[in-house]
């Protein structure tokens, strides 16, 4: 009697787990965030955690340091403001070419400031959690990156928080582009389990010219990332296939294990 | 159904599950995160009864889920599978001993990541594999096998804390007490 409950309980539980895998994609998603909506409040209480010690370190600092702080800020901001007015000044010259030829310009990049919140729990997927959401005018495909570089792609949006899928998950393929004279083309793919920091560069012509060093850019091609993001550098190539096709290694530019704050691209402008 | 232990249980889960994804400190350093849910599913099926396995490796899995890429669900059935298992045989496992403790925590470690992988290829997901899944694989069933014994110990201090216990009879009984007097 008790072994037929037990049997029973099984069957139950494995119904259930084929109505849930059975469930149309919508759906499952929308009940996918539901579930995880429950962990919320802790989230809000790990972030105050995780401020205290360094709100603490900040109460100890003499205020001499600080001041010096402030001051080198002060010097800094006043180069990065010569600095845009140059590049507005470019921009403003750019956008007048591009009208003499008749092509589209570029519209200004909308940048949305985004912490990240946690992290895939399982070791077989290279994603996070940010906590901006569909309130904040997030969409799934939009770019997330850092001033360093390319991080990924939102992959999945709920009301208040979004799952970024990160560069090295085999869901996250970009196009790309190696600044070199030929400009050969290839596709980011998956990294290594363990070492995220490297990511394979396949599906580049035989006749590919890489060099260590050489630096990777978002081709544009794709349709979800705009051109120019920095992705990493060239480690090195070796030819496959019998010198059919090369393939790469590439170091990223961002530091995938360290993420603290993102930026979430809003307005993508695609070539 | 003790509520009281299958409460615990559940509350344990749902913290380890938020752990796992909030501090990532084990990932930073071996590269891989440590699962504590077949460790819990070890001591509820050793300890509770099956209503409460069930409802761990339902809730559970639906946890792990929802902060991870899995699709909903897909932890589910490795956890259960294990619970089952360990519970059907709860008789003949001398659950006292940290040894026996160690042992199924290894097993249960090492068996519902595979099982997970597995069933992620079979409904035809991708995830990152590869020689490197090797090393986390055997960080997550050290991890695992390590926590076991800790995690009963933990259990059995909540259950002596916060749960009721019997009052000892003494052997002493008064109307089996030997008078000695004069005769």
């Amino acid at each position: 009697m008790f072994r037929k409950r037990q049997y029973i309980a099984l069957g139950v539980v494995t119904l259930l787990v084929l109505l849930i895998l059975s469930l149309p994609p919508r759906v499952a998603s929308h009940l996918k965030l539901a579930v995880g909506s429950l962990f919320l409040p802790l989230f809000g209480l790990a972030g105050t955690t995780q401020q205290l010690p360094a709100d603490l370190a900040d109460s100890v600092l003499p205020r001499r340091e600080l001041l010096q702080q402030i001051d080198r800020l002060r010097h800094t901001n006043e180069a990065f403001q010569v600095q845009t007015l140059q590049a507005a000044a470019l921009a403003r010259e750019n956008d007048q070419l591009h009208s003499l030829l008749n092509w589209q310009q570029q519209a200004p990049w909308k940048l949305r400031l985004a912490n990240v919140i946690m992290r895939d729990p399982a070791n077989w997927w290279q994603t996070v959690q940010i906590n901006l959401g569909s309130r904040d005018g997030i969409q799934t495909n939009l770019p997330v990156l850092t001033a360093e570089g390319l991080v990924g792609r939102v992959s999945a949006v709920g009301y208040t928080r979004s799952q970024v899928v990160l560069i090295g998950d085999p869901n996250c393929r970009i196009s790309v582009i190696v600044e070199n004279p030929a400009h050969d083309m290839g596709i980011i793919g998956a990294s290594g389990p363990l070492d995220t920091s490297l990511v394979d560069l396949t599906y580049l012509s035989g006749r590919a010219s890489l060099k260590s060093g050489q630096n990777v850019f978002t081709s544009g091609l794709g349709g979800v990332f705009p051109k120019g993001i920095p992705v990493g550098q060239v480690v090195d190539s070796r030819p496959v296939e019998f010198g059919l096709y090369t393939e790469a290694r590439v170091k990223l530019s961002v530091d995938l294990g360290a993420l603290d704050q993102v930026w979430v691209l809003l307005n993508p402008q695609l070539n | 159904m003790d509520i009281l232990q299958t409460i615990l249980i559940l509350t344990a889960a749902f913290l380890a599950v938020f752990g796992e994804a909030t501090f990532p400190v084990l990932p930073r350093w071996l590269g891989a995160q440590v699962d504590l849910l077949p460790v819990l599913m070890v001591y509820a099926a050793l300890n509770l009864d099956f209503i409460a396995v069930s409802l761990l490796a339902v809730l559970g899995g639906l946890w792990f889920d929802a902060l991870s890429a899995n699709p909903l669900g897909i932890s589910i059935l490795p956890l259960y599978v294990v619970g089952f298992l360990i519970h059907l045989r709860r008789d003949l496992i001398l659950r006292e001993l940290s040894f026996a403790q160690l042992v199924l925590g290894t097993v249960a470690s090492a068996v519902v990541p595979v099982l997970s992988v597995l069933l992620l290829l079979t409904a035809g997901k991708q995830p990152l594999l590869g020689w490197g899944s090797i090393w986390q694989w055997i960080v997550m069933t050290a991890g695992g096998a390590a926590a076991t014994p800790l995690v009963f110990a933990l259990f059995n201090w909540c259950n002596h804390a916060l749960g009721y216990q019997p009052r000892t009879e003494t052997s002493f009984r008064p109307d089996r007490e030997i008078r000695r007097g004069r005769l």
